[in-house]
């Protein structure tokens, strides 16, 4: 992949524009003049302008992900913000939300203002999300009006669950004051004890420790229920479970206060994927049956579940090549996002393409309350290029990241990204 | 043999099995003899890599290992060597480059021995992967029982105890399923793995109605420390509901093998009276180890059956 500045005019031309907001997908020209879209249509080019052929392509917004590990502070040897921005271009994102689990972990105002800071340096836009506890420990809410006032735009504690009910309860109602999510990494640890994979007939022969589906739903119902006591709003990440959908689904009949995300992992593997013991597949919540993976697909379907982020976690491989119980959990995701949803939702599962664009695009940036009105004159161009039918294999040079452990080398893909366009710049496969 | 590795039971042929038992009733013949060695693995190297402590898995195959001829050395790793993430790859890059044809190893965690095969090109024999498999300690078992009974194709086997935590189990479980043999679990129901019965077994918690029933038991050891995290309550209560006692057996009146893999909890699991009685195959099983293990070597090592052997 190439990462270039744009040039003073760029020509989009012969492309589809998919356009999520307004639901239509419409054969026109896109000209881009000082990194904003100038005009759309029938447009007028000098000799200079830089034209790039999008002929049996589709144009739309960036994509957002809004759930990201970059690592950094202080593990810049698993990724950086910029390994991370180019990991993100690769596969069409344009805009990410970064985890808090860093060392030191994302909890005051100034690492708020780090990050905030240096992401300006970067290809893409990075959104800090601060930690519920100080220090993730659980104990002492963070200064969140101080975070969000230097750029922070949801709390969570993820890598970690917030255990303790009250606390939950008033990081809950602490956060109604500011309308912001509170994103809780759901897994009852006294549950899942030494748990390294789903709870199943694939880990009875597998002779790894597990842990059942309850470890997380149980954790989502008491979620959902604090939710309603507060007035608080619960984002739920990583949704893994048949279970918690069920809870999801009652609870969001009366109440508009609670969101859901669903990795694309989760709607690809299956526990039975584990039979070769490729700690590349061991990630918390686990990967869960094929009965589940079909309930996350309906899910998506009934929008039970709002959106897709990947929760790309890198991890070196001398990590990941240790043993299954030492390995640490957790997989990259950003570039093969596209290909592997698009496979099992679009292709797989008939849903339509402008409804996998959306859960990639508006419906996240809803949830953070990011600009949605991407496809107007006089905005920054942010945009994704792709094509929606190529089918490719997921390999090694694909991987932008700084850490390579991805279970989705090798597999078949369906649909890539071509360029994606941010911040006066193209980056092209 | 369909695999050139030993890693586990499941999915492993009939008649590979078969063979093996067949090969170590002529190694058991061998080791009645004065003179117990044979020339069958002459010039080949075999590590014996034990992550865990293991004295009777690791003597049993460092023995059949020495009555074929072969030569061996021992590798024991201190678990907390293994926190490090790099030392397993480099322990078996470094095993490999001293051009070594076959490595048997024990290893705490599940799948290890698959990871090694990754690693190097010799052939891998698994001695215990945590709570995953033991193979041969099945095979072992189940040429004592062919032995005994002189078939396993219907057989009836009762396995009791810790099911959960053990690799004994499911080896036995995978290979007595391929030979045809019926195996019902009888144990505390918290350590009863979860869908165990996908597996096509029958899990009964009556201890009385499970002797009734079977030809055999194999007895498991109830290790102490399943008293934490709400396994087991006591070892009374375990002896009350599971304990094969004399008392218990002697209500039952049948012919009944008793079988244990070992180390025996003697007074815990199994009475010592039991243990030692005429309907305890215990200590053949042992021998029927060695026979077994040098035939397995034999077998995956490419041995020429008949040199020296006569």
């Amino acid at each position: 992949m190439n990462l270039t500045k744009l040039k003073k005019q760029v020509h989009l031309s012969g492309g589809q524009i998919l356009d999520p907001l307004a639901k239509t997908i419409t054969k026109k020209d896109i000209l881009i003049e000082n990194g904003k879209i100038k005009a759309f249509g029938n447009v007028k080019t000098s000799k200079s302008v830089q034209k790039i052929d999008c002929k049996g392509l589709i144009i739309t917004h960036g994509f957002c992900d809004l759930h990201v590990h970059f690592r950094e502070p202080g593990r810049e040897d698993k990724e950086t913000l910029e390994s991370g921005s180019m990991a993100a271009l690769a596969g069409g994102f344009t805009r990410v939300c970064v985890m808090p689990n860093t060392n030191p972990p994302i909890d005051s105002p100034e690492v708020i203002r780090y990050i905030v800071d240096r992401s300006e340096e970067c290809p893409i836009y990075i959104h800090p999300i601060g930690a519920i506890t100080k220090g993730q420990k659980g104990n002492e809410l963070t200064e969140m009006g101080a975070m969000l006032a230097e750029g922070a735009v949801a709390f969570s504690d993820d890598g970690l669950p917030v255990t303790d009910s009250a606390m939950m309860r008033n990081a809950l109602a602490y956060g109604t004051m500011f309308d912001i999510p509170i994103i809780n990494h759901a897994e009852d640890l006294c549950l899942k004890q030494d748990g390294v994979m789903h709870e199943g007939i694939v880990s009875t022969n597998l002779g790894l420790p597990s842990s059942p589906d309850l470890t997380e739903s149980n954790m989502v119902h008491r979620d959902l229920s604090l939710t309603l006591l507060t007035g608080g709003r619960l984002h739920v990440p990583h949704v893994s479970s048949s279970k918690s959908l069920d809870h999801i689904r009652l609870s969001k009949k009366s109440n508009d206060k609670v969101t859901a995300e669903v990795t694309p992992h989760h709607l690809f593997f299956t526990d039975n994927d584990l039979q070769g013991f490729d700690t590349n597949l061991k990630v918390a919540p686990p990967i869960r049956t094929i009965s589940d993976q079909k309930a996350l697909v309906e899910a998506v379907k009934d929008g039970t579940l709002d959106c897709i982020a990947t929760d790309h976690a890198p991890h070196t491989i001398e990590e990941k090549e240790s043993t299954f119980d030492l390995a640490p959990f957790g997989m990259i995701g950003l570039e093969s996002c596209f290909g592997a949803v698009n496979k099992v939702l679009v292709k797989e599962n008939n849903l339509n393409l402008l409804n996998l664009v959306q859960l990639l695009t508006t419906k996240p940036r809803d949830i953070m309350g990011f600009n949605n009105n991407l496809l107007d004159i006089g905005v920054h161009a942010e945009l994704t290029v792709l094509d929606p039918k190529e089918e490719w294999i997921f390999s090694r040079e694909d991987i932008q990241s700084k850490s390579k452990n991805s279970p989705f080398v090798g597999q078949n893909m369906y649909g890539r990204i071509k360029f994606t366009i941010n911040k006066g710049h193209i980056s092209k496969l | 043999m369909k695999h050139r590795h030993l890693l586990g039971l499941k999915d492993y042929p009939a008649d590979d099995i078969k063979s093996i038992i067949d090969t170590a009733f002529s190694f058991k013949e061998v080791l009645e003899r004065p003179i117990k060695k044979v020339p069958s693995l002459n010039g080949k190297t075999i590590v014996n890599l034990f992550f865990e402590n293991s004295t009777r898995t690791r003597i049993s195959f460092e023995l059949a290992q020495k009555r074929l001829s072969a030569d061996t050395v021992n590798f024991s790793a201190s678990t907390s060597s293994l926190k490090k993430g790099e030392t397993f790859k480099d322990t078996a890059q470094n095993l490999e480059a001293m051009k070594i044809d076959a490595v048997v190893m024990r290893h705490p965690t599940p799948g290890a021995p698959l990871h090694l095969t990754k690693h190097i090109d010799s052939i891998v024999i698994n001695a215990g992967d945590g709570t995953h498999e033991h193979p041969t300690q099945a095979i072992l078992d189940m040429t004592s029982l062919y032995e005994k009974f002189g078939y396993l194709k219907g057989l009836k086997i009762a396995i009791i105890g810790d099911i959960s935590h053990s690799r004994v189990a499911l080896s036995n479980i995978y290979g007595l399923k391929t030979m045809g043999a019926e195996v019902t679990l009888c144990g505390p129901s918290t350590l009863i793995p979860p869908f165990i019965e996908d597996l096509g077994v029958k899990v009964n918690y009556n201890i009385d109605e499970v002797i009734d029933w079977a030809d055999a038991l194999n007895v498991l050891r109830i290790q102490r420390e399943r008293m934490h995290g709400g396994f087991l309550p006591s070892i009374r209560e375990y002896r009350n509901l599971f304990g094969i006692t004399t008392e218990r057996l002697s209500q039952h009146k049948k012919e009944l093998v008793i079988m244990h893999p070992g180390p025996i909890n003697r007074g815990v699991e199994i009475d010592s009276a039991v243990a030692d009685s005429d309907q305890a195959i215990i200590l053949n099983q042992v021998l029927n180890g060695v026979a077994s293990r040098m035939a397995i070597l034999y077998l995956l090592l490419g041995g020429k059956l008949g040199e020296g052997n006569d």
